[in-house]
């Protein structure tokens, strides 16, 4: 690094194939990788292993809740003294619950979703040859993968994995001794978090960074694709929200460790009054929820970003109200800092207080529907192409259209005190910001896989995916509706125990046979992908005719992304089915010139130099092209 | 050496670099916002819940030093600019002394407060907050007196002064920033005693 300062201006092929000659070995290629593709792959397959275990624990709660009183043999065999005599001990039963939101929330939703799509896309579709940070990315994903293997290692603890639920409220989490998942697993779960969002934070700041400094040329704000902005206001969302939780937990972790009293007061065990005095668990929640509640943001955004795009190239449409999307993000990101409060409405909380905060939390309604009408009208007369992708971009905005509803009323101050803590929450979340989501990064998955691994998945499977998974998420979250309706609350271990319960036990066996269902389709997901990766059918270098610049890159993959210069951007990237034009796509690095059948007054942005040589255009062609002339 | 050029090209594109370092101290700006938003929720909850014991003196002298010091870093890298590289070094060991006085005072005003009684464990959680406030930025400090170490590691070597440069210039944008992260840790804490 020393004796080549400044490079010599007279390597004028110094963008060349510059990697060839680098020696790769298998350590830093598909290990300790710095190249932001492989970073992405890594994450999504992380993602996606701790999303089929997350699952996989949600089965087995779900075979509790449905057959409470039976006994399964089989389980015992598999999980030992946590469900002796063939059924879950009810403590096994809230840490399965507990870690199948942390995993789901965190790890496959927040890490597998942004980090692999902000990894593969922001270079690819910006014009860059790499993140601003090679090497903090590099970090980011193995702070993640030791965050990951901290959770999972919970299982394998004597006292089992943290069972205070995914927001961990104290004194639950901050006693030790409070029950089993108070204990280890508890401090686990803390450390783990820790890491991820040292990740988290890694990746955000190298995603922000990326995007406002190393676009290429031509690439201003206004002609990134909605899946950039998606990532964009996503990682502005994670810097910003992610610190507060982890000062949550530095005092949770001072609290549980050391004995001091920001979180408890007044607390007894076993008779014997504890020496902590004049915490408030109440401030956990106001830590927590600043960041818990952006977080469901982080989530969703760049499902909707990557939605978008999708819907669009498969609908050969623009995408309807572009500038509309992107200030309907910034609305959602905006307001998502001032809407906390509404995860405690029923903490005691002033109720004026209560009604700002509904306020606060309806008008997000506002830019929610904005984007949804603006998906409906991308549809409205395109010619659509249902590709897998397409069919779960549509399968989200399905699902948050019928999950975002249920939010008015949760939102509600007054409505909450009935509804808050039953499976009407439960049903809302998953449907709004748990099945949307997944499948906005299963269109992702679908859309981009060409682009990850050079191969296209197999359509037939991926069809049979879809339509196993809508329709089992629509039944198993559907019914929760009208449980929650009729009070019957979360998290709870078994509902023969209530009278007033009982009458539900034959819905939740028909809600775990969906789920099993649910579970069964995903095998077509797995081997379809895994299957792909290796055996699939070769990859054209654009095989959906997208306009976008991931599709200039060569199908190899190389470190770099492109082989000479990086192109430059002349255009918006919905260049779709443009009037006038021979093919229903207009790629971002076709300049306006080798167009004049197509432009439009509005695409010279003003710039009278270029009007009036397209005006001159349109007289020499007059006969063949009657449309309205440039002014 | 050669063929790594495109990467030299990149290496040299040092504004992404200096945007993360920028992006990172918002993020430790929020932590401590978050921090010091939990102590107004704590304190606004009632009674006797408030900071009712006088601050360390030593605390208003650690501030003095904090502030000296980047003043020192200052100069090091106004030295470093006009290519006064033996100056430059001589800034840098001052600001890294001071930056190791400061985190002593900081201890010692922590020892005044246990010996009379005020402990860190306490059923006025305010107090503690002080005590996790000055632990967490004297994390700060430590992680400022690493990159201070690397600005003095490439003071040493025969480097590009771009390279040189590069590195003051972060050392110094993080030290200044936990320079005023403390003043307003200090200012904080006595609006609210």
């Amino acid at each position: 690094m020393s004796t080549i300062a400044i490079p010599n201006s007279s390597a004028v092929h110094h963008d060349d194939h510059s990697h060839e000659h680098h020696k790769e070995t298998f350590l830093t290629k598909y290990v300790f990788s710095q190249d932001h593709k492989m970073i992405a792959k890594q994450f999504l397959i992380t993602g996606i292993i701790m999303g089929v275990i997350a699952m996989g624990l949600s089965i087995l709660f779900r075979i509790q809740l449905a057959y409470p009183d039976k006994s399964f043999p089989l389980l015992e065999v598999l999980l030992g003294k946590f469900a002796p005599e063939g059924r879950l001990d009810p403590n096994f039963y809230l840490s399965l619950v507990t870690i199948h939101g942390t995993i789901m929330v965190f790890f496959v939703l927040t890490a597998g979703l942004s980090g692999t799509f902000s990894n593969l896309l922001i270079p690819l579709q910006l014009g860059a040859r790499d993140m601003a940070s090679p090497f903090m990315n590099m970090l980011s994903y193995w702070f993640f993968f030791t965050a990951s293997a901290i959770m999972l290692s919970t299982f394998f603890i004597e006292s089992g994995p943290a069972g205070a639920g995914w927001t961990i409220y104290p004194p639950l989490s901050a006693l030790p001794k409070a029950m089993p998942g108070s204990g280890l697993g508890m401090t686990l779960w803390l450390v783990s978090m820790v890491l991820f969002v040292a990740s988290s934070l890694m990746g955000g700041i190298n995603y922000v960074s990326t995007i406002l400094n190393m676009r290429t040329k031509g690439m201003d704000l206004w002609k990134m694709p909605l899946t950039i902005w998606a990532f964009f206001l996503t990682a502005i969302l994670g810097i910003l929200s992610f610190p507060v939780l982890v000062a949550g937990i530095v005092l949770l972790i001072f609290d549980r460790s050391f004995g001091t009293s920001f979180y408890l007061s007044d607390i007894y065990i076993g008779g014997q009054a504890l020496a902590n005095e004049g915490g408030s668990p109440i401030l956990w929640e106001h830590l927590f929820w600043f960041l818990g509640h952006p977080e469901v943001y982080i989530v969703i955004m760049p499902a909707m970003g990557i939605a978008s795009e999708v819907m669009s190239v498969n609908s050969r449409k623009p995408i309807f109200g572009y500038h509309a999307m992107v200030y309907s993000l910034i609305g959602i990101t905006v307001l998502s800092f001032v809407v906390w409060g509404h995860h405690m409405f029923v903490t005691g909380m002033n109720p004026f207080l209560g009604g700002v905060f509904m306020i606060t939390t309806l008008i997000i309604a506002v830019p929610s529907a904005v984007k949804t009408f603006n998906w409906l009208a991308t549809l409205w007369r395109g010619n659509i192409r249902f590709t897998p992708a397409m069919l779960f971009a549509i399968g989200l905005v399905s699902f948050f259209i019928s999950g975002g509803l249920t939010g008015i009323w949760l939102g509600n101050a007054a409505l909450d005190i009935n509804l808050h803590d039953t499976y009407f929450v439960v049903a809302h979340f998953h449907l709004v910001m748990g099945s949307a989501a997944i499948f906005g990064m299963l269109a992702g998955i679908y859309h981009w896989f060409p682009k990850m691994f050079g191969r296209m998945m197999n359509p037939k499977l991926g069809y049979l995916h879809f339509w196993l998974t809508f329709i089992s998420a629509y039944l198993v979250f559907f019914p929760m509706h009208f449980m929650g309706l009729d009070g019957v609350p979360r998290r709870y271990y078994a509902f023969t125990e209530f009278e007033s319960m009982q009458k539900w036990l034959s819905v939740n066996v028909f809600i775990t046979w969906a789920a099993i269902l649910g579970a069964v389709a995903q095998v077509a997901f797995l081997f379809n992908f895994f299957y792909s990766i290796f055996f699939g059918e070769k990859s054209t270098q654009n095989p959906w005719q997208a306009n976008t610049l991931e599709w200039t890159t060569p199908v190899e993959r190389l470190h770099g992304n492109w082989p000479g210069e990086i192109p430059t951007v002349y255009r918006w990237a919905y260049d779709y089915s443009k009037p006038g034009h021979d093919a229903d796509f207009i790629t971002q690095i076709t300049p306006l010139s080798e167009t004049m059948s197509s432009n439009l007054p509005h695409d010279f942005e003003g710039n009278e130099e270029a009007e009036r040589i397209q005006e001159r255009w349109n007289i020499d062609h007059k006969s063949v092209d009657k449309r309205e002339e440039v002014k | 050496m050669v063929q790594n050029k495109a990467n030299e090209v990149d290496r040299h594109n040092l504004q992404p670099k200096k945007f993360i370092m920028w992006l990172f101290m918002v993020s430790s700006i929020i932590f401590f916002a978050g921090l010091t938003s939990g102590f107004i929720v704590y304190s606004g909850d009632g009674v006797g819940k408030t900071l009712n014991v006088p601050l360390p003196k030593i605390f208003m002298y650690s501030t003095a030093v904090i502030i000296l010091s980047s003043f020192t870093l200052h100069y090091s890298y106004l030295q470093a600019k006009r290519l006064k590289f033996a100056n430059q070094k001589i800034g840098l060991w001052i600001t890294f002394f001071l930056g190791l006085v400061f985190i002593g005072m900081q201890v010692y005003g922590w020892s005044v407060w246990t010996n009379l009684g005020i402990y860190f464990i306490n059923s006025n959680a305010t107090i503690t907050f002080v005590y996790v406030f000055t632990l967490a930025h004297i994390i700060h400090i430590i992680a400022g007196l690493m990159i201070l170490i690397t600005a003095l590691k490439s003071s040493y070597k025969k480097l590009p002064n771009v390279t040189n440069l590069f590195r003051m210039e972060i050392a110094s944008i993080f030290w200044h920033f936990v320079d005023i992260l403390w003043i307003y840790l200090y200012v904080f804490l006595l609006l609210n005693q």
